[in-house]
């Protein structure tokens, strides 16, 4: 009861104490054992046990010192089962052990005689329960009590009259064993709230934190209830379970009705808890406001939701007792009861149930959104959310469906859904964007209606544009990165068969993405684009079919709208990215026979190249982009080519740096010869020609420069590039390359290599391995013979 | 005292044994020295029959005015020191005057005395019933021999035996209510009752229940009192809660009581209180006394 002053040093010399004088009075018992004498037997057992009246121990202490005469009760408990030993009828031993004056000792030897009495069946095993149980009622210290009883519930364990025990049958029921132990629980359980009464308030903290060590003692009284054989659903719904929730609730007490209602969930079958579902749960309604009710439902929750997946033929018994229902209908009520509940606390709730919902009922999708719903309206309540932990159960709430039906397909068609996430913050909700662009890429969901796509990007909205325009906070680039590259393969995964809906999706995605801004447009303006193109080929591909004016989906239009949208890109700025794009339209346009259209972003491509893109380098790569695509380009008039071609070759000449300037040149020569097998092909050898010769021109200039700035020549590489060129075109049959240009641009280049050794340098560089390379083909072809062989032929090495 | 008081040597063994002795009861008598003897033991209207035995010692005579033999029921008060009571007195006498030479013995009988009261042995008094052998001498003093035997009575069970209940209480402070289920026990009964808990506002420790017994002696200005407890019986270890009930199963077999008597022979009278003891964190005591009556039931037989 009272605790005197001092600490833990204190305590362990108490204890030291109390197992000495343990072991003292059992080395009497022992000799008294030995000898047989009833008498002194008892009398040093009773002294043992006077040990357990101490008040001083905590209660693991206390603990330990319960085991130690523990262990001396079993020897006695054996003495006494021998009649022989002691000589006495068992009913006077029981009546001879309560002569003990004083009360704790005399229960425990009570309790233990009990038990042989029990075993030696010479009285209903029920009557001496009932007896045992009641008698106990005068250890009111709630410590000493707990252990008694503890004890009492160890003793008698085995010997309850449960169906299939030997102590069962004529008057000893299935019930008696149940009341026993109801009975036992209901008292321990009184003891044990107890506990916080005794004291002052100043001890507060250490008394929770010692009843929570005895908490097992009084749950071990459920776990007894749940393993007696013979306790059907009747009995555990009319008597076991309505017994027990009466002591939890009227016990009023937060930390018991927190631990037993966990017990209750652990410790009976789920069948059970199905069947008593309305019972569980208004308990649960009647808990203490502090009462951690989330926890409690949850497990529960999670106990249904496993019972209901692990077996498909129980599914029929969530449905006849509207398991969901019901528990939607206590998670409400709790959650408006408990107003101090932590917004974390309901949404943990509302995961659970979530769960519950999707596990044993996944075909009931408004049970879902139902849920959901519930979530909305709590989450209206209050305030911005801010707790992460909250947070973090929303995401659990929005990721549950997703993971459920692997498909975004179906939460696109929860109501609810958009507005749950309208509650998160911006990390969060971004977050929670990239999970359902994750989940989409996971399942290689196909969304294809352009409503979904509405709301699809309606929920990633997040990653689509800034929200509340607090555009400054700063953001980790990498994740950025990450996050809009999720975007371009989000689009890129839109589809649809039918034209006319992906355009819609296409505009739809469109208008979304143009709100993104100038760091996110150039990761989602490409796919955009790759992607209204791939419907122009598609177009293409069944041309023909195209009727009437107000068809959206032409190719045309599309276009329009690609211009429009690249246009965005320059003002980004991203004129590199733009003009890719714009080349890319073109080709494509250009495919569709659509000349002037082709010209109008070649336009753009050119307007680009000459206003925004200043850096050489960029521009020597924008040079080569154009001229490929233009080289490939077949659509164009003479005359536009013309003016497109002109203006290309005029480019390459104006660049900085003259090997660029060169490589330049000498890629425009293929604007003029376009070998393919089309007989109307581009052929132009003379202007082919021409552009190699300027090309010579611009590396011997390059040459000389390098002669006079640094004292050698320099690499012949641009010569052995140029001399490729010539054989190519040679090969090809361009009849302005003769044999003779290329004999003479073999000789320059001889002599460059001499000249560059003459003066010392011995150092070989790389483009002599690759001229070297060079007359090897021409080598090998000469031998092979044939058309190719003759024209080789005619060069001279 | 009683004993030999003769300066000389006693000339003779003065011996006296039952006519049933072998077959009789022997109960254990506690004697003035603290030692334990067994003794016989007689109920109210039981013949005492025996034989008194005087053996001269070798080569002596014993002259004598006269032997008898007398039963003597006594009640002594340690107070009044050395004065007797005897509320029964009978005389057999065994022989006329007379010279003894040789081992002699005469046969007695008393038929069915009336004994009203139990042997008592208590703090101030005591009543004890006594056969005593004179040997009449003139100037050498007389020969006496003492027998002590037991007298125990018994009581059929009575017909009105109602149960003590009652509520106590402090007001603000403790309301209980305590039944037990008879007002008269006999001697190896079982007290069984229950103590129920109204209110509580007193952190307890534990909760005993006493037998004391109530001696008085004496009369008037003269009465003393002397209580003693035979028994503690702890009850309850710890605080209850309000609407408590806490079992009481007392066996009294383990006790040394008697019965209760009341104004025996107007000199004492014994009396027997369940006294209900509550004894809170600070010690004090908290106790509501309830007389009880004990009775010695015909079927005890057993041996105390």
């Amino acid at each position: 009861m009272r605790r005197l002053g001092g600490g833990v040093e204190d305590e362990e010399k108490w204890l030291a104490e109390g197992i000495a004088g343990i072991q003292h009075n059992a080395f009497f018992m022992h000799r008294a054992l030995d000898a047989n004498n009833l008498r002194e037997v008892l009398k040093y057992s009773a002294l043992m046990l006077s040990e357990l009246r101490t008040s001083k121990l905590s209660p693991q202490r206390y603990y330990d010192l319960y085991m130690r005469a523990f262990d001396q009760l079993r020897q006695l408990e054996i003495f006494f089962k021998d009649e022989s030993r002691h000589g006495l009828p068992v009913v006077d031993l029981y009546e001879l052990v309560q002569h003990a004056g004083n009360i704790l000792p005399r229960m425990y030897l009570l309790c233990t005689v009990g038990s042989v009495y029990i075993k030696s069946k010479q009285a209903p095993s029920k009557d001496v329960l009932k007896d045992l149980v009641e008698m106990c009622r005068g250890v009111q210290h709630p410590i000493r009590g707990l252990f008694l009883r503890s004890y009492l519930a160890q003793v008698s364990r085995d010997k309850l009259p449960e169906i299939g025990s030997d102590y069962e049958g004529d008057a000893n029921t299935v019930m008696d064993a149940v009341e026993f132990v109801l009975q036992n629980f209901t008292e321990m359980n009184k003891l044990w709230v107890r506990i916080q009464h005794q004291g002052p308030g100043t001890v507060r903290e250490r008394q929770e934190k010692e009843r929570n060590e005895l908490r097992d003692l009084v749950g071990k009284n459920l776990h007894v209830l749940g393993q007696i054989e013979g306790v059907d659903l009747d009995m555990y719904k009319e008597t076991v379970l309505p017994r027990i929730l009466e002591q939890v609730v009227n016990g009023k007490d937060e930390l018991a009705q927190y631990y037993l209602m966990e017990c209750i969930i652990q410790v009976f079958p789920d069948e059970y808890h199905l069947q008593t579902l309305e019972t569980l749960l208004a308990a649960c309604t009647q808990l203490m406001p502090t009462v951690d009710t989330k926890i409690v439902l949850t497990q529960l929750m999670d106990r249904l939701s496993n019972y209901a997946a692990s077996s498909p033929d129980v599914l029929h018994e969530f449905l006849q007792v509207e398991a969901f229902a019901k528990l939607n209908n206590a998670i409400g009520k709790v959650i408006d009861t408990q107003l101090e509940m932590p917004i974390v606390g309901a949404m943990t709730l509302f995961v659970s149930l979530l769960t519950f919902a999707l596990r044993v009922h996944p075909d009931r999708l408004d049970y879902v959104d139902q849920v959901l719903g519930a979530c909305v309206v709590k989450l209206s309540s209050v305030p911005k959310l801010e707790d992460a932990r909250a947070m973090k159960q929303v995401v659990a709430l929005l990721s549950a469906p997703l993971e459920k039906y692997n498909d975004i397909v179906t939460a696109l068609t929860l109501s609810n859904y958009p507005r749950v996430m309208d509650h998160l913050d911006d990390g969060t909700n971004k977050v929670m964007a990239m999970l359902i662009i994750q989940s989409i890429m996971k399942n290689n969901s196909c969304i294809s209606t352009a409503d979904k796509v509405e709301v699809l990007f309606e929920l990633i909205k997040g990653l689509i544009k800034d929200l509340d325009g607090n555009a400054t906070e700063e953001l980790d680039e990498e994740d950025f990165q990450e996050e809009q590259n999720s975007v371009a393969r989000l689009i890129n995964m839109l589809d649809n068969e039918e034209p006319e809906e992906m355009i819609k999706i296409i505009y739809v995605v469109r208008k979304h993405i143009m709100t993104g801004g100038t760091r996110r447009l150039p990761f989602t303006i490409p796919p955009l684009v790759f992607s209204a193109l791939r419907l122009v080929r598609q177009l293409e591909s069944q041309s023909g079919d195209i009727t009437g004016e107000d068809v959206q989906a032409t190719p045309r239009r599309i276009f329009q709208i690609l211009n429009q949208t690249i246009e965005v890109l320059s003002s980004v700025p991203r004129p590199e990215l733009a003009l890719r794009l714009y080349l890319q339209c073109a080709e494509a346009a250009s495919d569709c026979d659509l000349e002037p259209v082709a010209y109008e972003f070649f336009t753009q491509a050119f307007i680009l190249y000459e206003e925004e893109i200043a850096d050489s380098k960029a521009q020597v790569t924008a040079i080569h982009l154009i001229v490929g695509t233009l080289q490939r380009i077949n659509v164009f008039g003479v005359e536009n080519r013309d003016t497109l071609t002109h203006k290309a070759t005029g480019y390459s000449a104006r660049l900085l740096k003259k090997p660029d300037q060169c490589r330049a040149v000498y890629a425009c020569s293929h604007l003029f010869w376009v070998d393919d097998d089309d007989l109307d092909g581009i052929k132009d050898g003379e202007r082919a020609l021409l552009c190699l010769r300027r090309a010579l021109r611009i590396a011997n200039a390059a040459q000389q420069m390098a002669n006079a700035t640094r004292g050698s020549s320099g690499p012949v590489t641009l010569f052995v590039e140029i001399l490729n060129k010539y054989i190519y075109f040679y090969e090809k049959g361009n009849p302005h390359i003769t044999p003779s240009d290329i004999q003479s641009l073999i000789e320059l280049i001889n002599t460059e290599m001499q000249s560059d050794n003459n003066n010392g340098n011995t150092r070989r560089t790389h483009s002599d391995p690759f001229f070297t390379s060079t007359l090897r083909y021409i080598r090998f072809q000469k031998q092979k013979g044939g058309l190719i062989g003759d024209k080789y032929d005619l060069i001279k090495l | 005292m009683n004993y030999l008081l003769g300066a000389f040597k006693p000339a003779c063994n003065v011996s006296i044994t039952f006519s049933d002795g072998k077959n009789r009861k022997q109960v254990p008598m506690k004697k003035e020295n603290g030692q334990t003897a067994l003794v016989p033991l007689f109920q109210s209207q039981e013949t005492l029959s025996g034989k008194v035995c005087i053996e001269p010692y070798q080569g002596k005579k014993v002259e004598h005015n006269g032997v008898k033999v007398e039963l003597l029921g006594q009640i002594e008060m340690y107070f009044d020191r050395g004065n007797f009571y005897d509320f029964t007195s009978l005389v057999r006498e065994l022989d006329v005057p007379g010279d003894i030479y040789e081992r002699k013995t005469y046969p007695f009988e008393f038929p069915t005395v009336e004994m009203p009261y139990d042997t008592y042995n208590g703090v101030n008094v005591r009543l004890r019933y006594v056969l005593k052998v004179t040997v009449t001498r003139g100037y050498s003093g007389s020969i006496v021999e003492y027998q002590e035997f037991m007298v125990r009575n018994y009581a059929p069970p009575p017909p009105i035996n109602n149960s003590i209940k009652m509520e106590v209480g402090i007001e603000d402070c403790l309301h209980i209510e305590f039944e037990y289920n008879k007002s008269k026990y006999h001697l190896k009964d079982v007290i069984l009752g229950k103590i129920y808990f109204l209110l509580v506002r007193i952190k307890m420790k534990n909760m005993d229940l006493e037998i004391r017994r109530r001696e008085s002696t004496g009369a008037g200005a003269n009465t003393h009192v002397e209580t003693e407890t035979l028994a503690k019986f702890e009850l309850m270890d710890g605080t209850p809660v309000r609407g408590e009930s806490i079992p009481v199963r007392l066996f009294l077999a383990p006790y040394d009581l008697t019965p209760t008597h009341r104004n025996i022979n107007n000199k004492f009278s014994v009396k027997y209180y369940l006294n209900l003891v509550l004894v809170d964190e600070e010690d004090r005591r908290y106790f509501k006394q309830q007389e009880i009556t004990l009775y010695r039931l015909k079927a005890d037989t057993s041996s105390v």
